[in-house]
């Protein structure tokens, strides 16, 4: 299809992400404020063939999301944090069976119910850390309605590309505003697909990695034949107690991300480059810290932002690079603070300003200004 | 319009009154046809219908950082309710354009303001014959009023938009540019 420009949501952007990005299967259940990604989905899945199914549960949504993903085709849910909740031991089980994935986490007001019309960062640690055990996800956190749309093409990328689960952490606001959108002509696309089992059936290993820590992938319905499970596997796939298979996966579940981390971490840096004062921001706020910035470079103070379009795996060396570059660091998120313990391991003995904000309303521009100003007459 | 960093538009109403619509209209018109960055937002309780509503517009010749509203230079309210909640922050010789059959000025304004009363909910009912013409008689009078967006533009989306309702559309349309130049002659 050719370019296409309109103004829409970012949900909606990230639903046409999505289906740019091949997918054709979406499992889910509605939940406010991510309701429109399903509803889109609901409405353009079947001009392009895919399926959308709409499920009793959340639970339903994500296994049904990991059998698909298992015959081939590209899959997704989209929830919000009470959704994810429920689903992440289904995360657990995709990350263990190394199963491409994406989920679209529309962050509202929490914990439990919360505020479902109102934004909130609150998830950042639970997409990480959620399930049980010692595992690696890749977490993206998008800033406008074009961002949408381009980090969730990014997301499947990544997904087939390492075999792992990747979230898209919006918040409400980046969720249910509306901006231009413009949508590339998918011939100027680069999309992956994951690496397919090749060779004989007989001398098949499901969950041999090769040389990048990586499995070829073989589908449900082909010509091999494998068990996938939850269980600690050999590369067989077969179910052992064994320590020294255990620490094997795990240690290979983690480094397939971990020593590809500087390949998926994608970061924004303004107006850093002299800056005295730098703030750590991501979605929302990050819009917030840019008009700071700039208010603060006027009346003479140097000030900059990293700006983390991904937030896992963690930009700890650019942090730490950071934190020898500029005196101070101000982390403003909108949560009581998430990432800021993630930037004070990295970048200490710099001091490091929690702003922090858990609830709907980000941190205002002239908030963030006041901080700046406050820091720098230190 | 001449060049401008940063505009902010406020629409208040209850839920069902069509105030993001309206938003989602003048944004797309502003974004699509006039070329400007825009950004539209939209604030709600969990109600379908009833609650205090809002929606916004940022609208600039630059590309828009800070998304929402934080001192409109218009605020267009429809309801009571909303007024109450969202009258503050209104900029000091920024411009209240209000329904005049269920809202009055209550409470003191910021220095300066310019208070422009429509029927808008009556021109709907009455003469375009649909009381959910509503917003687009607000859109025809916000256009009179501010110039932030043309005629012709909104002329231009609203036939793209609605073909099987334009007509009672750029009916409401007009009847609100003409009962906002009316009000800016009362001025």
């Amino acid at each position: 299809m050719p370019e296409r420009i309109m103004f829409t949501m970012g949900d909606i952007a990230s639903a046409e992400g999505a289906l740019s990005a091949g997918c054709k299967y979406f499992g889910g259940y509605p939940i406010t404020p991510a309701t429109e990604i399903a509803e889109w989905m609901a409405l353009r899945m079947p001009q392009v063939g895919g399926s959308f199914v709409q499920y009793e549960d959340e639970i339903a949504s994500i296994t049904s999301v990991i059998g698909a993903s298992w015959t081939g085709v590209k899959s997704m849910t989209a929830t919000s944090g009470p959704g994810v909740s429920l689903m992440l031991e289904a995360i657990g089980l995709a990350v263990m069976t190394e199963t491409p994935l994406v989920l679209v986490n529309i962050m509202r007001g929490g914990p439990s119910t919360g505020q479902p019309t109102r934004g909130q960062q609150g998830d950042i640690m639970q997409a990480k850390w959620g399930s049980h055990g010692d595992y690696q996800i890749i977490a993206l956190t998008p800033a406008s309605v074009q961002e949408m749309f381009d980090q969730t093409v990014q997301a499947f990328n990544l997904s087939e590309r390492y075999r792992v689960p990747v979230f898209v952490l919006a918040d409400e606001t980046v969720g249910h505003m509306r901006e231009r959108l413009v949508i590339p002509d998918e011939k100027d696309l680069k999309l992956e697909y994951r690496k397919l089992a090749a060779g004989d059936p007989a001398d098949f290993l499901p969950f041999k990695p090769d040389e990048d820590l990586i499995p070829p992938m073989a589908l449900l319905g082909s010509k091999y034949q494998f068990y996938a499970t939850g269980l600690t596997h050999d590369e067989r796939g077969y179910p052992t107690d064994k320590e020294d298979v255990q620490l094997e996966l795990v240690a290979r579940l983690n480094n397939k991300i971990l020593h590809n981390a500087d390949k998926i971490i994608d970061l924004e840096r303004f107006m850093l480059d002299d800056a005295k004062i730098a703030v750590v921001a991501y979605g929302t706020p990050s819009r917030s810290a840019r008009k700071a910035i700039k208010e603060a470079r006027e009346a003479g103070i140097k000030a900059g932002m990293l700006r983390l379009k991904t937030v896992w795996p963690f930009p700890e060396d650019a942090l730490a690079d950071l934190a020898s570059e500029v005196k101070h660091i101000i982390v403003a998120e909108q949560n009581f603070g998430q990432v800021y313990y993630m930037v004070k391991a990295a970048a200490a003995p710099t001091p490091i300003h929690l702003m922090a904000k858990p609830a709907g309303m980000p941190q205002l521009p002239h908030e963030i200004l006041d901080k700046i100003k406050e820091i720098d007459s230190l | 319009m001449n060049l401008v960093s940063r505009y902010e538009i406020r629409i208040g109403g209850f839920g069902g009154q069509g105030v993001v619509t309206m938003a989602v209209v003048l944004g797309e018109t502003l974004s699509l046809i006039e070329k400007k960055f825009v950004v539209q937002t939209q604030s709600y309780g969990p109600e379908a219908r009833g609650g205090a509503s809002k929606s916004e517009i940022v609208v600039g010749d630059v590309e828009i950082d800070y998304p929402k509203v934080m001192e409109p230079d218009v605020f267009i309210v429809l309801s009571r309710a909303a007024y109450l909640a969202y009258i503050k922050g209104l900029k000091e010789n920024g411009i209240l354009i209000i329904d005049e059959d269920l809202v009055e000025i209550e409470g003191d304004l910021p220095d300066g303001v310019k208070v422009y009363k429509v029927p808008a909910t009556r021109i709907a009912e009455q003469e375009v014959g649909n009381k959910q013409a509503t917003n687009v008689v607000m859109l025809g009078v916000l256009c009179a009023i501010t110039k932030i967006v043309t005629n012709e533009g909104l002329q231009q989306r609203i036939e793209e938009r609605w073909p099987r309702f334009k007509e009672s559309n750029l009916k409401a349309l007009e009847l609100g540019l003409k009962a906002g130049e009316a009000a800016l002659v009362g001025q």
